[in-house]
């Protein structure tokens, strides 16, 4: 579990997180959502280190990350997998090379176990036959699929995704956030989901956090959002027509 | 962001091979513009040497002298960095750049990796051994071009070029121009990396910095030059 309590951040003056808290539960899909420049980016770089608030504590296991000494941080970040938003593979690596790159760097394994662990991790995302395949010579899907198998080559306790489905069409994205929700629950890690898209929102919202320009607004279950009466969630959850018709049929038949 | 840079490595059997990597990429790379620049340097100062040297007194060995100095103390660490400034600056910081943009360098950082040590480190620490041997390679070949010109040419004979190369040669000459390919070499790879690294945006930021590294190198180098000729000569 993490927990983050009253996170505050401001770039020039200006306020891009202001007093956020929260919880993100251990083997849940722990989601981020709100307007684009809300905030998500920022609160999740945050989390991870990246960006080093101004006030407020970042608590993994009951130590906060901003008084980590250096080794601390070096130990949890190997407990730290990621997927971004565009992917983010070596270009200049094959994908086993990407996978077998964390194992490289932080194990002792021989040649012939990195390749096994590598071949097993691609096989539990779905990939075959891309071993040798450099990043540019495969599709968007498949490289969040690697992606997300060298994010998860070291079994690590948390799992951080930066809109895992932007630029995705909705079926290879529903898959994608069906792929990050199994592992979820399989390797009982502690998934942070950074997300605009509505179907990964009603699809695997475990624990929702809406920010709003910086501020935390709303948090909930996907079952929850579906009766809040928050406008601005609202809003932005059912934002076209057809969203909201479905929404009040979907009251009333549960009603 | 030097000084981030030496910090223990995590794994010394990837940063190893890193290093040969970077040493195949910078050396291999840029052999055939060593090759090519070099041998031509030689060619065009024996011939713009011969040019101006109109007076029967002084005699056709001082070319091969001339070409023989001028190619170990300036020509061929400096003009050769600059083009390698030119060609390895600019990939280092469009291919830092694009790490940057693209997010993989924060993919290694979450990972907890150095990246400082991981990326810039074996860049700088292979340029500081292969670019003195392009070097060496260089004046090597200049003096060659020189000698084809020259000979091919009917400039000067086989034996007053012979005679001219050895004649009063100062073995200091050829460590100075090494030392300043040593620090060139230094300058070219940090700078780019400097730039390369800190690449704020996206493609167009890319291109402005490495066109920027090469630009700042070649300053670098020049005031370099200067600096080491005062210093040492």
């Amino acid at each position: 579990m993490i927990e983050v309590k009253h996170l505050s951040k401001s770039f020039s003056g200006k306020v891009v997180l202001d007093d956020v808290s929260c919880e993100m539960k251990q083997g849940k899909m722990n989601l981020i959502i709100g307007t684009s420049g809300s905030g998500k980016s920022v609160f999740m770089k945050c989390m991870i280190g990246l960006i080093v608030p101004e006030k407020g504590q970042i608590i993994y296991e009951g130590k906060d990350l901003l008084e980590m000494d250096k080794e601390e941080k070096k130990e949890l970040r190997t407990n730290v997998g990621m997927l971004f938003q565009g992917s983010a593979l070596f270009d200049s690596m094959t994908v086993q090379k990407n996978i077998q790159f964390p194992l490289d760097m932080f194990t002792n394994h021989t040649l012939k176990e990195k390749r096994k662990i590598v071949d097993e991790v691609l096989s539990r995302v779905n990939v075959s036959d891309a071993n040798n395949k450099f990043p540019s010579e495969i599709s968007g899907g498949m490289q969040k699929r690697v992606a997300l198998a060298r994010a998860i080559v070291l079994k690590p306790k948390y799992l951080f995704c930066d809109e895992p489905n932007s630029g995705l069409d909705p079926k290879t994205g529903l898959v994608i956030d069906r792929l990050i929700k199994d592992l979820t629950t399989e390797y009982n890690i502690t998934t942070v989901v950074n997300t605009h898209d509505m179907n990964t929102v009603l699809e695997s919202g475990d624990n929702i956090l809406y920010l709003h320009f910086g501020k935390k607004e709303w948090s909930g279950t996907k079952e929850e959002i579906i009766f809040s009466d928050n406008q601005l969630l609202n809003d932005f959850i059912f934002a076209s027509d057809f969203l909201r018709d479905a929404k009040e049929k979907r009251m009333s038949e549960m009603k | 962001m030097l000084k981030r840079m030496f910090a223990r490595p995590e794994s010394f059997r990837v940063y190893y091979k890193e290093f040969f990597h970077q040493a195949s990429e910078i050396g291999i790379g840029s052999l055939w513009i060593v090759i090519i620049i070099s041998l031509f340097l030689g060619a065009v100062t024996t011939i713009q040497t011969a040019y101006q040297l109109v007076s029967p007194l002084v005699g056709r060995e001082l070319i091969a002298t001339i070409i023989r100095d001028s190619t170990f103390l300036e020509l061929s660490p400096t003009v050769t960095c600059i083009v390698l400034a030119g060609v390895i600056g600019s990939k280092i910081a469009s291919e830092l750049g694009n790490m940057r943009v693209s997010e993989q360098i924060d993919a290694l950082e979450i990972m907890g990796i150095n990246t400082y040590t991981y990326l810039i480190l074996p860049k700088i620490i292979s340029s500081l051994f292969v670019i003195p041997c392009l070097i060496a390679i260089s004046m090597f070949l200049s003096v060659f071009g020189g000698y084809l010109a020259g000979t091919l040419s009917g400039i000067v004979s086989n034996t007053q070029f012979k005679t001219g190369l050895l004649q009063d040669f100062v073995p200091f000459n050829l460590f100075f121009g090494l030392i300043k390919a040593f620090v060139f070499a230094f300058i070219i790879t940090s700078v780019s990396a400097y730039f390369g690294y800190n690449v704020k945006g996206g493609s167009l930021e890319i291109g402005r910095s490495s066109t920027l590294s090469v630009v700042v190198s070649c300053v670098l180098i020049l005031l370099a030059d200067y600096g080491l000729a005062a210093l040492l000569l």
